[in-house]
């Protein structure tokens, strides 16, 4: 109902994401997913066979399948992502599943704004702002981490096609306007 | 000094370059640094040294040069290298400058410079032949290879490995981690590296001998003067005294003389020995045995004053002194990082001696590999030895020396801050050996005594504009904004940063200053209804069968009563029992409450959950997540609140009666879901709406659009703190500064001792905290409705003229209230409570302020407002 009065904190920057592409020659390409369903979970390790997704156990890993991903937060947190409107389901689903566990089940899908980026420069461009080893040796599908992009706090996910980056919302400007110096030409 | 018609490894002849210096227009090559092409000038004297305003030249070919400092202006400002690390380009215009740079704003900007992460498993410092070898095994064995040199090395064929030209290493820290800064064009690089494994290739240096006048331009170290004909094809002298303490310099003498440079001398101060004999048979004049007691010229050397064994002496003429005191391994990154050294009586020299970080090696020269043997022969001795300089740069002779250590000074490190030898931006490189070898030698200690003093990062003088990088100008801190915040923008707010946030400050109309468009603002949250931004607020999401428990831990006061529905407000302590941040707890379920905290103590709040639950009271089954930037909040405050609120449409029941003050519902404000909480910060019926995020810009412009009629007006944080004030409320961090309890600040029924332990509970306790004339929470009403009282003004109690007096106090809070018609404050004031009603002073440059004393509240002293 309420999709019209709801507004992304990029909705202002769109066409500076999109500008990126041209900038770079395709060596990057970022696009927006906006109000992408994210629920923080709370569970003890040993719980988590109960939950109705495999979370991961190893840190700074995802599982992703289907509609859903988890990702590794720490060793009882979790991130489950869906699609967008998905949170409330979402909820629903771990409630039913961990009913009578102690737990914590909390809708941060408004916490966060996802960031896909996708491109040969991806690697390079993180480079300049992230201070973790992103070279296949150690990062690879299913790889996630909480860690910081130039001054920003960011969890990054890679995913077969794309790289996904989360940021607040309230850095999401400075973000943006970091990715854009770094993108520049002559960069 | 000329340029040879042929030769010159580093140079490209078929690209000349036109570069200005000190005001001459000459010409040089690509390839060529700023002293080779000096050199080829026939430039002699490239700046006056730093204190004694001595003529000094190039004498060096690198970066351990301590003589020749230039300031550059063109094509990029630069304001102190060494002319020998100074690529010429076309278009270079430098002058001489001594000692320090000077700092100006004007002129070319820096070039951009960007920073690099990258991660290898090895990485080798030095392209020279002992690092290419060790960078070409690491590729063998599959590592990733990063190589980089200072220089631009030649013939370096690694494309498996990263090979950084013009690439320094600035320090090397734990665990691998390097600071590389590349001097790339147009784009600099700061890389911040993580090696599994450093090898450092970083060769040596030759170091000068002390003689009378050995700064005399024509003076040079023998390789570097070599090194000026191999790489630049530049002769510089046309008559040379070889100068030399080591074989190694007959290497240097053949080189000069083959380029066509007279050797006059070739004086060891070694006796007879091979190296010798093979020279002489070459046709060198060999002096063993003999010194250099001094040079003559003005101001390049015209002739050198040699001394033979027995105290003889003889003048020769010759423009250029080739010196060589032996070789010191470039060991300054390697004991940065806490290598040790030990004493090379062979080489007369330190070398590492191999205990360091395990993932450090150090390979090559630089472990002394392949020096020539060498004498420990500091310096010629002589009645006067006033110029004998060890330290260029600073200017520093071996009688400066013999002054500290005659002083009573033992330690190298103490004559080094004594005579500042070591400390400018060559950072010793010429003078640490050899000034330790002199301390040594003074205090008849072996030459092993004492090594050379400690180099610290950067290894080579860095632009803060590289350190910079990507972060300056607007990206210095980030500025954290609101989903509300383009609104904010469209409607002309002025911000404050409250930490990295901007928020509102006030939202000026044309022609209104702060205080008039702060007084409107309040008058219509006291007469009306206003709304701000409240989205920065700290959120926290506490979870679990014990959040009441944690909660009541937390807090002094009761959380675990709070009905579910019902909000609470809370002080949180230290463990010292000084109020540290504030808030409400709104409890949404039994087992789930939503707390807030100020906005800068959110993180510090969330921190302190995770401690405690961690490390403490890990029985406890509660999660906390940070929740902050989930919601938006808008404050909606005034005696038409609840109508506006209906107004943008709601399915809650606003009523009095349903929904009373610090109660919360859920449900629906224009069209999207809401939690609607009844907290007033202003001491007005006021509601906080609760949103996603992505509803906030919406919820506004729809709570902005039905209070219209209502003649709703946003208020900033300034219009914010003058309401809370005229209500006594404090801002922990304004009026607190970790220094004051509850009961400080009169809120002893915050604190309820009787519900079990809680942070800060036993601290109520210490004498100190217990104390009767503590300072307390008071207001003041200036006597002159119309005095404003800045904020931090002390405050006595009889004010008799003279300084000093007893201070009893300072403001912490004081504003012109709108809807007082008059000025106000909050006050720290020593036994304050006893005071009220007398009057205290506030002795300021412009007059005295004379206050009275008043219960820290002006306004609705008995709430009825709130509960409207």
């Amino acid at each position: 109902m309420t999709v019209e009065v709801a507004r992304s904190p990029l909705a202002h920057r769109l066409d500076d994401l999109a500008g990126i592409e041209s900038v770079t020659g395709g060596d990057v390409v970022l696009e927006h997913v906006p109000f992408l369903a994210q629920v923080d979970l709370r569970l003890a390790p040993e719980l988590a066979t109960r939950a109705p997704y495999p979370l991961p156990l190893t840190p700074n890993t995802a599982w992703e399948g289907g509609p859903r991903a988890a990702l590794w937060l720490g060793p009882d947190e979790w991130l489950i992502l869906g699609p967008p409107g998905s949170q409330s389901t979402i909820a629903h689903e771990l409630e039913a599943a961990l009913d009578g566990t102690h737990r914590s089940i909390v809708d941060v899908s408004d916490n966060r704004v996802a960031l896909e980026l996708s491109g040969p420069g991806v690697q390079e461009l993180l480079a300049k702002g992230c201070s973790l080893d992103l070279d296949p040796r150690s990062w690879r599908v299913g790889s996630c981490a909480q860690t910081l992009l130039a001054r920003a706090q960011v969890i990054l996910h890679e995913r077969a096609e794309t790289t996904g980056i989360l940021v607040p919302p309230s850095f999401a400007d400075y973000l943006v306007d970091w990715l854009l110096d770094a993108t520049r030409a002559g960069g | 000094m000329r340029r040879l018609e042929t030769g010159g490894t580093s140079i490209d002849r078929s690209a000349p370059l036109a570069f200005t210096f000190g005001g001459s227009a000459l010409r040089g090559f690509a390839g060529d640094t700023l002293a080779s092409a000096l050199l080829a000038n026939g430039v002699d004297v490239v700046c006056p040294s730093p204190i004694l305003g001595r003529p000094r030249g190039v004498m060096t070919a690198g970066p351990e040069e301590p003589s020749a400092f230039v300031e550059i202006s063109a094509p990029e400002l630069d304001l102190i290298s060494a002319a020998t690390t100074v690529e010429l380009v076309d278009g270079l215009v430098a002058k001489g400058r001594p000692g320090t740079g000077r700092m100006r704003l004007e002129g070319a900007p820096p070039p951009r410079c960007e920073h690099r992460y990258a991660h290898c498993e090895t990485l080798v410092v030095g392209a020279g032949p002992a690092g290419v070898a060790a960078a070409r095994e690491a590729v063998a064995a599959g590592d990733r290879v990063i190589l980089i040199d200072e220089r631009s090395p030649h013939g370096v064929d690694l494309p498996e490995a990263t090979v950084l030209a013009r690439a320094t290493a600035l320090g090397l820290y734990d665990h691998g981690y390097v600071v590389v800064h590349e001097r790339s064009r147009p784009v600099e690089r700061l890389w911040h590296v993580r090696a599994r494994r450093v090898i450092l290739a970083t060769g040596a240096h030759e170091r000068p001998i002390a003689f009378a006048a050995n700064d005399r331009p024509g003076v040079m170290l023998a390789s570097s003067a070599a090194a000026y004909v191999e790489r630049f094809g530049v002769v510089p002298g046309e008559r040379a005294v070889v100068f030399t303490t080591n074989h190694g310099a007959y290497t240097a003498a053949r080189a000069l003389r083959n380029a066509g440079t007279g050797i006059a001398a070739i004086v060891d101060v070694l006796l007879e020995g091979s190296a010798q004999d093979a020279a002489r048979a070459d046709g060198f004049e060999v002096r063993s045995g003999w010194a250099i007691a001094g040079t003559e010229g003005d101001p390049r050397v015209s002739a050198v004053r040699l001394v033979g064994p027995g105290g003889e002496e003889e003048t020769v003429k010759a423009d250029l002194v080739a010196v060589s005191g032996g070789w010191n391994p470039v060991v300054q990154l390697w004991r940065a990082i806490g290598g040790g050294l030990r004493w090379d009586e062979a080489l007369a020299t330190f070398v590492p001696n191999g205990v360091g970080p395990s993932w450090l090696e150090v390979v090559g020269t630089a472990t002394g590999e392949g020096l020539p043997t060498s004498a420990p022969y500091w310096y010629v001795p002589a009645d006067d030895l006033s110029s004998h300089f060890v330290d260029f740069q600073r200017d520093q002779t071996v009688a400066d020396v013999i002054d500290a250590v005659e002083g009573g000074l033992r330690s190298v490190e103490h004559v080094k801050r004594a005579t500042y030898i070591g400390t400018a931006v060559d950072q010793g490189r010429t003078s640490g050996v050899l000034t330790a070898g002199i301390v040594n030698l003074l205090q008849g200690a072996g030459a092993d005594a004492q090594g050379p003093t400690n180099a610290r990062p950067p290894y080579t003088p860095v632009s803060f504009a590289a350190l910079a990088g990507p972060h300056g100008g607007a990206r210095l801190d980030p500025a954290r904004t609101t989903s509300i915040h383009p609104w904010h923008a469209d409607h002309g707010a002025v911000f404050e940063n409250v930490g990295q946030w901007k928020r509102p400050w006030f939202f000026p109309r044309t022609g209104e200053d702060l205080d008039e468009a702060v007084r409107r603002e309040c008058l219509a949250v006291r007469t009306g209804v206003g709304m701000m931004d409240a989205s920065t607020l700290g959120k926290i999401e506490v979870v679990g069968p014990d959040a009441a428990v944690f909660l009541d831990r937390m807090y002094t006061n009761r959380m675990s009563n709070l009905a579910v529905g019902s909000i609470r407000y809370g002080l949180m302590c230290g463990l010292d029992g000084m109020v540290m941040d504030d808030g409400v707890a709104m409890r949404s379920a039994e087992d789930r409450y939503l707390v807030t905290t100020t906005t800068g103590g959110a993180a510090k709040v969330l921190d302190r959950f995770e401690e405690w639950l961690q490390t403490e009271w890990n029985d406890l089954r509660v999660y906390c997540t940070s929740v902050t930037e989930q919601w938006a909040v808008v404050a909606v405050n005034g005696p038409r609140a609840r109508d506006v609120v209906a107004a943008a449409g709601t399915d809650i029941d606003l009523s009095a009666e349903a929904f009373p003050h610090m109660t919360l519902r859920h449900g629906t404000v224009a069209e999207a879901p809401a939690r609607l909480a009844r907290v007033s910060f202003s001491g007005e019926l006021a509601y906080e709406v609760h949103v996603a995020a992505r509803y906030g810009s919406h919820v506004w412009e729809s709570l902005t659009g039905a209070g219209e009629p209502f003649g709703i007006t946003a208020y900033g944080t300034e219009a914010m703190h003058v309401l809370r004030a005229e209500k006594g409320y404090v801002i922990v961090g304004q009026d607190t500064d970790g220094t004051l309890t509850p009961f400080d600040l009169g809120m002893s029924w915050i604190v309820n001792e009787r519900k079990g332990d809680f942070i800060g509970r036993r601290s109520f306790r210490r004498a100190d905290t217990a104390r009767e004339d503590r300072k307390h929470l008071v207001g003041l009403l200036p006597l002159e409705p119309d005095a404003l009282i800045p904020e931090g003004a002390q405050l006595v109690q009889e004010d008799t003229g003279r300084i000093p007096m007893p201070m009893v106090g300072h403001v912490t809070s004081s504003y012109r209230s709108a809807i007082l018609e008059r000025t106000f404050a909050l006050a720290m004031l020593a036994s304050g409570r006893e005071r009220i009603g007398t009057t205290v002073f506030a002795p300021l440059p412009e007059g005295t302020v004379a206050a009275t004393v008043t219960e820290p509240i002006f306004y609705d002293l008995e709430g009825a407002r709130r509960d409207g």
